[in-house]
């Protein structure tokens, strides 16, 4: 990698170093800290999100009445702006005068500083990073649901199998493709997401919430000395991380192609 | 059931749209820069922070003004103010910078360190009327690069009711010590303390900047007993809840809001505010930041700079050099600072002619006067990395991940691998 200084970036000299960027990257005291919160973020995040997004497809596939206007509604946290829905999470966590601490409090819970003690800084971005994400993984695993032929569902229950029963061991189980996707397309979106954290905490207080994506963007642009280089060795990590797991993905799907 | 598979020809439609659009936005950048290049003898290029002044205001006709006056066209774009920093080094790079540009002042060792600016010697610009501790944040290496248009700073404004119902006297605040006995009498009566911006950019450093340089810390030793000293005020205004806890997160922007609330006693903030202060729903009054041990606290200086980055055609910085001039006359350095409530003029001439007509902007002057750039000292580019650190250990501290101590040491250790 090149050592683009910005005197480099303007004069177009830069000195080729090597993999000096990446041991720098790496010996820094900031990389195992965003290492971890990418790690916690990035499965919490997608975990709940396919969870909650299932639960929600399962429950309008059935089709009752204003299902359609329901899951139209949910799909609200997708078409805001995300500098929209951030900021209003920002809002409502506030610690003097978030509406979140205003009704704890009306049960006589102390104060919580959501987004300014390290201990729950990195909890309240994954809980709105959650709320962000549930609609993609509605509409993508709602659209696999219709694929799945009613009549299994309906053999099955002429066999005797609960709704329980039936969900564990038709639906899940045919879902498989879909969910390996969208876990997916899940995982690389979390891994790369900057706006939702830089405007609720800007990766603080301290490193508590700066995870790889957001280190990258501060080195390159969040401080008055654009550091490039160790931004993008920061980014090219990330990129690793996400081809691991787009050919655990390949893998999996050879495996099932297979059998 | 239904299984929907893509044919050929779809997929082939696909991948010729994908090219064709690739094909597109690959001539659209293509056509970008040269558009950029064809700068004409008699166009001059102008880049400010102000987007907020479009080109029917007055700042906008002031400056077409000093390019008639040249006997140029003055082409004015107006970008935010870190996208112009990121502007500025791209057009270097691709050798199509503006002739000038208007930047803030943090910025200008970075570009100057880059080789892309001309210093006021080669455009022969005359500072010598200029306040020396102005014009340290553009001078890198010896040579000066800019000149400041107008300085603001921090003081600390007061709600007159809040400490009148306390019975605090805001005269009286004149250390570190009397400032927390004045907090601790205001959250008696009732009302909130001091609200200030500790979040984590380089706002945070600017706000921490008068306390830190009050109590004697130096930037170049962020562990010093003093600094420790500085971050602990911060830390125990915390603890007894003389501040709010959403300092770590607040902007400037957010403190001034909490401030107009009319709960607040204090607020750590800026001469900008100065307009929206006089229309607060309650009396307001400023004091200057407190030392440690008393007297005025040195804030940091804010506030934008001239530049002018080089021209392959060296035939162009005698109408720049015109341009420059004709901003920053006293009678400019007024029309400025009254169009950006406030800009302090730099020049003791423009000072005294602003003070003539806004007597009440006295006690900024002198703030203006004792301040200090951020990357004065000699600090240049290695100001904003030192200054990264020093945020992120105040966050540490406050937020209560380590102790002052812990944090500043850790942001020292830091700071001195990253800038030897």
């Amino acid at each position: 990698m090149h050592d683009y200084t910005i005197r480099a970036f303007v004069q177009g000299n830069a000195e080729f170093v090597g993999f000096d960027k990446y041991a720098e990257v790496f010996g820094s005291t900031t990389f195992p800290t965003a290492l971890l919160n990418t790690a916690v973020f990035t499965l919490v995040s997608i975990l709940f999100q396919y969870a909650a997004g299932l639960a929600l497809a399962v429950f309008f596939r059935s089709g009752f009445r204003l299902s359609g206007v329901l899951r139209a509604m949910f799909l609200v946290p997708w078409l805001l702006p995300l500098i929209v829905s951030a900021s209003t999470w920002a809002w409502m966590l506030s610690s003097e005068n978030g509406i979140v601490n205003s009704v704890l409090g009306a049960f006589g819970v102390p104060q919580i500083n959501w987004l300014t003690s390290p201990d729950t800084a990195l909890l309240s971005v994954i809980v709105a990073n959650i709320w962000l994400g549930i609609p993609f993984n509605l509409v993508i695993l709602y659209s696999g649901l219709q694929n799945i032929p009613g009549e299994l569902a309906e053999a099955a229950s002429l066999d005797g199998a609960g709704a329980w029963k039936q969900f564990w061991s038709i639906t899940f189980p045919l879902l498989r493709p879909v969910s390996a996707i969208t876990l997916l397309l899940g995982l690389i979106y979390t891994l790369k997401v900057v706006d939702v954290i830089w405007v609720m905490t800007t990766g603080g207080p301290g490193n508590s919430t700066t995870t790889l994506a957001i280190w990258s963007y501060r080195e390159a642009f969040g401080t008055g000395q654009p550091d490039f280089s160790p931004a993008a060795a920061v980014g090219n990590v990330l990129i690793l991380i996400a081809l691991v797991f787009g050919f655990l993905h390949l893998q999996l799907q050879h495996r099932q192609e297979g059998s | 059931m239904q299984h929907t598979r893509r044919g050929p020809a779809a997929l082939a439609t696909t991948v010729a749209l994908a090219t064709a659009t690739a094909g597109l936005l690959g001539a659209c950048s293509a056509a970008a820069p040269d558009e950029a290049s064809e700068g004409s003898s008699d166009t001059y290029t102008w880049w400010d922070p102000y987007p907020q002044h479009d080109e029917s205001s007055d700042w906008a006709a002031r400056v077409q003004q000093c390019g008639t006056d040249a006997g140029v066209t003055i082409e004015r774009t107006a970008y935010d103010t870190t996208a112009l920093t990121n502007q500025a080094l791209l057009s270097a790079q691709e050798g199509t910078s503006p002739d000038v540009i208007l930047i803030d002042n943090p910025a200008v060792s970075t570009l100057a360190d880059t080789g892309m600016l001309s210093t006021v010697d080669e455009l022969g610009l005359d500072t010598s009327a200029i306040d020396e501790n102005l014009l340290a944040a553009g001078v890198a290496g010896g040579d000066a690069y800019g000149v400041p248009i107008g300085a603001n700073t921090l003081a600390i404004y007061y709600n007159k009711e809040v400490l009148d119902a306390a019975g605090v006297d805001p005269a009286a605040v004149t250390d570190w010590a009397s400032l927390t006995a004045a907090l601790e009498k205001v959250t008696a009566a009732g009302s909130k303390g001091i609200t200030f911006a500790g979040i984590g950019t380089e706002e945070g450093s600017f706000q921490f900047l008068p306390w830190f340089w009050g109590a004697g810390a130096d930037l170049r030793e962020l562990d010093s007993p003093e600094a420790v000293a500085a971050v602990e005020l911060w830390k125990g205004w915390l603890d007894a809840g003389y501040a709010p806890n959403t300092v770590i997160t607040n902007s400037q922007n957010t403190t001034w809001e909490e401030f107009l609330t009319g709960e607040y006693a204090f607020v750590e903030n800026g001469t900008w505010q100065v307009n929206s202060a006089a229309e607060a729903g309650f009396e307001t009054g400023i004091i200057q930041i407190p030392a440690r041990d008393g007297g005025g606290a040195p804030a940091p200086t804010g506030g934008e700079f001239i530049v002018a980055p080089v021209q392959e055609d060296a035939e162009r910085y005698e109408v720049t050099r015109q341009i420059v001039e004709c901003m920053t006359t006293p009678e400019g350095f007024v029309e400025t600072a009254t169009t950006f409530a406030y800009y302090i003029p730099p020049t003791a001439e423009g000072q005294a002619a602003l003070l003539e007509q806004n007597p009440e902007l006295e006690p900024w002057v002198s703030a203006v006067q004792d301040a200090k750039g951020r990357t004065s000292d000699d600090l240049g580019t290695d100001y904003p990395i030192i200054s990264e650190q020093l945020w992120t250990a105040v966050q540490n501290a406050l937020s209560g991940a380590g102790s002052p101590e812990e944090a500043l040491k850790a942001a020292q250790t830091e700071a001195e691998t990253a800038t030897s």
